[in-house]
């Protein structure tokens, strides 16, 4: 091709999210671990997170699907370092859609995917430890 | 951007050979009569009309130039074929037979007859994609109008035994056709020796132009107009031709029949090197239809890996300037894996791992190597980043291509954890 635009099915940061994954990978000793898969397509995502203190230190993600849905992983895992069990549960797909600047229509169902990974991960350190989350495990069950 | 591209998706396009385009550019400036004029200009575009006829005639081995109708491409010449002999026939009955693993082209047309009381029956292929004659033949019913399968099949390149149900639609005074559009130009193909009585094809898959499609269809064929206002192509598509586009497609058309021995044997290299490179070099990878041979088409490789998905394959194929089609490109919007792989009884998860590589006369050997080397690359890549790699490898999850018996199902994996996010969703 003569001409020198680079022509790409995604925008530059879903692309650069998809090329260069953050946080890919698995965490040896998780404190709670999602793995979900979309029934629209049959991709499958899988969160593992490290918590301590009542927020999130670390968080990983491995990612059976398209390139949405490991850009939507990676990006998830990035935001949602540093926050506190109860904001994490508030976490929203559309937070994804909007750090990676957009997604095409047909594939906004990737980041609600990662939203999904994400709850998981939280309901399952909920499960293990209702102790240490006792108001954030009502919202997570609701 | 990569420092080098393979173009291996001829089945959506091909570059206009330069011979073709020579060929068309009178045609836009100073040839630029309507041929339904009367006079000189018009009368001068209709001869290049007629030669053209003549050329797409000789592809084929239709008997006269007479039986060449242009369209503005493949689906409409495929519209027309299925809906115009319906039509036509619907006073002698109401019943089509097609293969189940058509292009949308056909399938659409027939919901769309559906709505209007035809019915019709969907004949199964087998694990290669392949049809049994025997099938077509236990299918037709008295009210059975017209029999429709396609020649080459657009996913998986499986030949199917055309001339056979060729005889028995003629035994049994049934209109055939036969959609070419995946075969012209890569197959042999001689309308009379296949016994079928109506066949589309679009040079735009063999260096012509796009807009344009061809629907042959000899007297046998009765044809209702699917387009009205206009005499063109002798009352049976109204519109004016896409001149410039019919004068290049004839031209591919006859270097096509041509140089289809050395076009044939070139790209049947190419496809045993390819395909024996990606079986050796990439792991738990399976190809999907026919060996290379008399049963596929020889430009078409259609792949299936294990564990990672197509969509990213064909991402970073593309960074890497390698061009490839993932599981039917015209479904890759819908999120379906291609009702071709699921008709061979491909597993799901492996449909989802699927992409398909056309190949051309312009592909080299070393291409071939090139894109066994990136395709062992990337699926590595992807595979690091995929959850089932890893429950393959902790013995969770089985593989379909080569089981070790141990673990469940990818499929069973998978409905389990979807299961949990339609109770979640539930809740949303
Ligand atoms: S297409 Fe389903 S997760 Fe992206």
């Amino acid at each position: 091709m003569s001409d020198t635009k680079e022509y790409t099915l995604y925008n530059d940061k879903v692309m650069d999210h998809f090329m260069n994954p953050r946080n890919m990978g698995d965490i040896q000793d998780a404190d709670g671990v999602g793995e979900v898969g979309a029934a629209a397509c049959g991709d499958i995502m899988k969160i593992s997170l490290k918590i301590q203190d009542g927020k999130i230190q670390d968080a990983r993600f491995k990612t059976f699907g398209c390139g949405s849905a490991i850009a939507s992983s990676s990006m998830a895992t990035e935001l949602i370092k540093g926050r506190t069990i109860e904001d994490a549960l508030k976490f929203s797909n559309q937070e994804v859609v909007d750090a990676l600047g957009g997604l095409p229509p047909v594939k906004i169902h990737c980041s609600v995917l990662a939203e999904e990974a994400l709850k998981a991960a939280l309901e399952d350190y909920v499960k293990k430890h209702p102790e240490a989350v006792e108001h954030a495990e009502t919202a997570a069950t609701k | 951007m990569a420092s080098r591209t393979v173009f291996l998706d001829h089945l959506s396009a091909t570059p206009v050979d330069p011979r073709v385009f020579d060929a068309m550019k009178p045609y836009f400036t100073e040839v630029f009569g309507n041929p339904s004029s009367l006079h000189r200009y018009g009368l001068q575009v209709r001869d290049a009309l007629s030669k053209a006829r003549e050329q797409f005639a000789f592809l084929i081995n239709a008997e006269s130039p007479e039986e060449i109708l242009f369209t503005s491409g493949g689906t409409e010449a495929n519209n027309l074929a299925i809906k115009g002999i319906a039509y036509a026939n619907q006073r002698k009955g109401n019943h089509i037979i097609i293969a189940e693993t058509e292009h949308p082209s056909i399938l659409e047309s027939i919901a769309f007859l559906e709505k209007q009381g035809f019915t019709h029956s969907k004949v199964r292929v087998d694990k290669l994609g392949i049809l049994n004659p025997d099938d077509v033949r236990n299918a037709i019913t008295d009210k059975t109008i017209l029999i429709a399968v396609h020649h080459v099949n657009h996913d998986i390149g499986s030949i199917q035994p055309i001339a056979e149900i060729g005889k028995i639609a003629n035994e049994k005074g049934i209109a055939f056709f036969s959609d070419a559009t995946a075969s012209a130009g890569w197959v042999p193909i001689d309308v009379r020796a296949m016994g079928v009585n109506a066949l589309s094809f679009a040079p735009h898959r063999f260096y012509g132009p796009k807009g344009v499609g061809v629907l042959y269809r000899n007297r046998k064929a009765r044809l209702v107009s699917i387009i009205h206002g206009g005499v063109q192509e002798n009352g049976r598509r109204a519109g004016t031709e896409n001149v410039p586009a019919i004068v290049g497609g004839g031209l591919a058309a006859e270097l096509a029949r041509k140089e289809m021995p050395q076009r044939i044997e070139h790209v049947q290299k190419l496809q045993k090197r390819l395909m024996d490179g990606l079986s050796t070099k990439v792991p738990y990878l399976k190809i999907n239809g026919p060996p290379c041979g008399p049963h596929r088409s020889p430009s078409n490789v259609s792949l299936a890996t294990e564990f990672i998905e197509g969509e990213g394959q064909l991402l970073l194929l593309d960074h890497h300037g390698v061009c490839v089609a993932s599981g039917g490109s015209c479904v890759s919007k819908s999120l379906k894996v291609s009702h071709v792989l699921s008709a061979i009884g491909l597993d799901h998860a492996l449909a989802q791992g699927s992409i398909i590589m056309t190949l051309g006369k312009d592909n080299t050997e070393s291409d071939m190597d090139y894109v066994v080397e990136t395709m062992a690359k990337i699926v590595e890549k992807l595979r690091t980043m995929s959850p089932m790699w890893d429950e393959f490898q902790q013995g969770k999850i089985d593989s379909t291509i080569a089981p070790r018996g141990i673990g469940k199902s990818f499929t069973e994996h998978a409905a389990a954890v979807s299961g949990h996010r339609e109770e979640r969703s539930t809740t949303r």
